[in-house]
């Protein structure tokens, strides 16, 4: 052996025996409770400071066709793999209903044709994932708020939670089904909608056909796919792993901003 | 040791340092975590697996590297928003007290005489011969070193805020010229990579001369304040 490389791996192998104890260290605070939840109250932090620089209206910035990403990458779920989905994506999607329910006063039950009788939204807008990577892509679709607005809100309405068809991690319980919430500020931002079409055409199944919420100034986990049923709470902490999400139960932010 | 001794740091200059040691550690580490979730760079306003790189690190860097010492996206960005905001509230009570109480004016910027091409031309081949000044020239930095710490508290460190700020969509909706100034959230993220990377290189190179230019003196100045000058003049042995 070289004996430039045999210094060059003890000198790397010293970094590592020093930087041993301090990651252990590190490691111990991850899981430790107390530190754990510094950690995840920053999130608090970094929201409040947001929504203060952000309101109610400041929009993402929308881009123009130019800008569209060649192929925008399918995140998480491809295609849903329970029976239900296939026979719905059999008909074309004639047979799926979009259940409004929970903290309202009336109920609804509506088609994807419903959806598209009313007004559309549509916006050329970045796509910011977790991971790093950003796509741009074509949604239109219909606001959220207007949804809202028909099925009217009760008193005591604080969260929007979307369960979606798809099924992330095969549990016994159900609680690996994909779910999101927002609250009601990001539920009536203008750019907030539910997405029926991508790049001018029908929502591709990889893109969460037929409908996905678009929630732009947040990142790409909280856009859920695959919508089945809309439920307005007071509270989410019942639900699941009680912190809002899918991802959020496996220790990502609920407020995804940053 | 002969000599006098000085008082060169103050408590802020001291503890801001020292927080700044801990911040940017961490700030590293857990940087490379959030990095290895999607190892490839890219240049423009889009960039995912489909488009071309900028740059790829095929294997991400070594766990011994990140925090956690394992592969956790979601624990790694915790850490990294924690100390982020330590940081900027440390750089912000630095900068203040910078400006406010002349240690910029005084102490960090260049003098007229440390700038005249000879006596920069002086500065490098005595860093290159490992010289360091003693005497009087001891009481203040030289300007070589002016320069950089100048650009690394006025500059790199800024630009890592900034550019971090840029990757959140929450604060490009707030602030949409911020895309547009570095070119795209991929853009930034890659300054953001390039500027940590520039910061490593500052650090590895601040730590050897404070090593070879008296270890313990500096450390001394940087925990109690008080540095040793030499006299100079003489060829003596300390």
């Amino acid at each position: 052996m070289k004996p430039d490389l045999s210094r060059r791996r003890m000198l790397l192998g010293l970094m590592a025996g020093a930087s041993a104890p301090f990651l252990a260290g590190c490691d111990r605070m991850t899981q430790n409770a107390e530190f754990g939840a510094v950690l995840r109250n920053t999130e608090k932090l970094t929201m409040g400071a947001q929504r203060l620089l952000l309101g109610a209206h400041a929009l993402a910035p929308e881009y123009s066709v130019a800008d569209l990403s060649p192929v925008f990458r399918a995140n998480g779920t491809q295609e849903p793999d329970s029976d239900e989905y296939a026979r719905l994506r059999e008909h074309g999607f004639t047979d799926w209903r979009l259940q409004v329910d929970g903290l309202v006063q009336q109920p609804l039950s509506l088609t994807l044709a419903d959806l598209k009788r009313l007004p559309s939204r549509t916006q050329i807008t970045r796509h910011d994932c977790v991971e790093g990577w950003s796509a741009i892509g074509q949604w239109q679709g219909v606001a959220l708020g207007r949804i809202l607005d028909l099925a009217r809100l009760k008193p005591g309405a604080r969260y929007v939670v979307f369960h979606c068809a798809d099924e992330l991690e095969a549990t016994l319980d159900g609680s690996g089904r994909y779910y999101e919430s927002i609250d009601l500020l990001d539920a009536y931002h203008p750019q907030t909608i539910l997405a029926y079409a991508m790049n001018g055409k029908d929502l591709p199944v990889a893109h969460g056909a037929p409908l996905r919420l678009r929630v732009e100034r947040q990142l790409g986990y909280k856009h859920a796919k695959y919508l089945m049923r809309i439920e307005v709470v007071s509270a989410f902490d019942k639900l699941w792993g009680g912190r809002g999400g899918y991802w959020e139960d496996r220790g990502y932010e609920w407020y995804a901003g940053i | 040791m002969t000599g006098q001794l000085v008082r060169r740091h103050s408590v802020a200059v001291r503890i801001t340092h020292w927080v700044n040691v801990l911040c940017l550690s961490i700030l590293l580490m857990s940087g490379l975590q959030i990095f290895n979730a999607h190892p490839r760079l890219y240049w423009g306003k889009y960039g995912a697996d489909p488009d071309p790189a900028f740059i790829t690190i095929a294997q991400g860097f070594p766990t011994w590297l990140t925090i956690p010492s394992y592969q956790d996206l979601a624990s790694g960005r915790n850490w990294h928003f924690l100390f982020a905001w330590l940081l900027v509230i440390n750089g912000l009570i630095y900068l203040v007290h910078g400006f406010l109480r002349g240690h910029v004016r005084r102490d960090l910027w260049p003098e007229r005489d440390q700038l005249k091409p000879r006596h920069l031309w002086q500065e490098i081949m005595d860093h290159a011969r490992l010289r360091f000044p003693k005497g009087d020239e001891a009481r203040r930095y030289n300007a070589l070193q002016k320069m950089t710490y100048l650009l690394v508290a006025l500059v790199l460190l800024p630009l890592m805020v900034l550019t971090g700020l840029t990757m959140s969509p929450g604060l490009d909706a707030a602030f949409p010229f911020l895309p547009d100034l570095f070119g795209g959230r991929p853009s930034a993220r890659t300054l953001h990579f390039i500027t940590a990377s520039a910061l490593v290189l500052f650090v590895v190179v601040h730590v050897l001369m404070v090593v070879l230019s008296g270890f313990w003196n500096n450390m001394r100045s940087m925990l109690t304040g008080r540095y040793a000058i030499e006299h100079s003049g003489s060829d003596h042995e300390a």
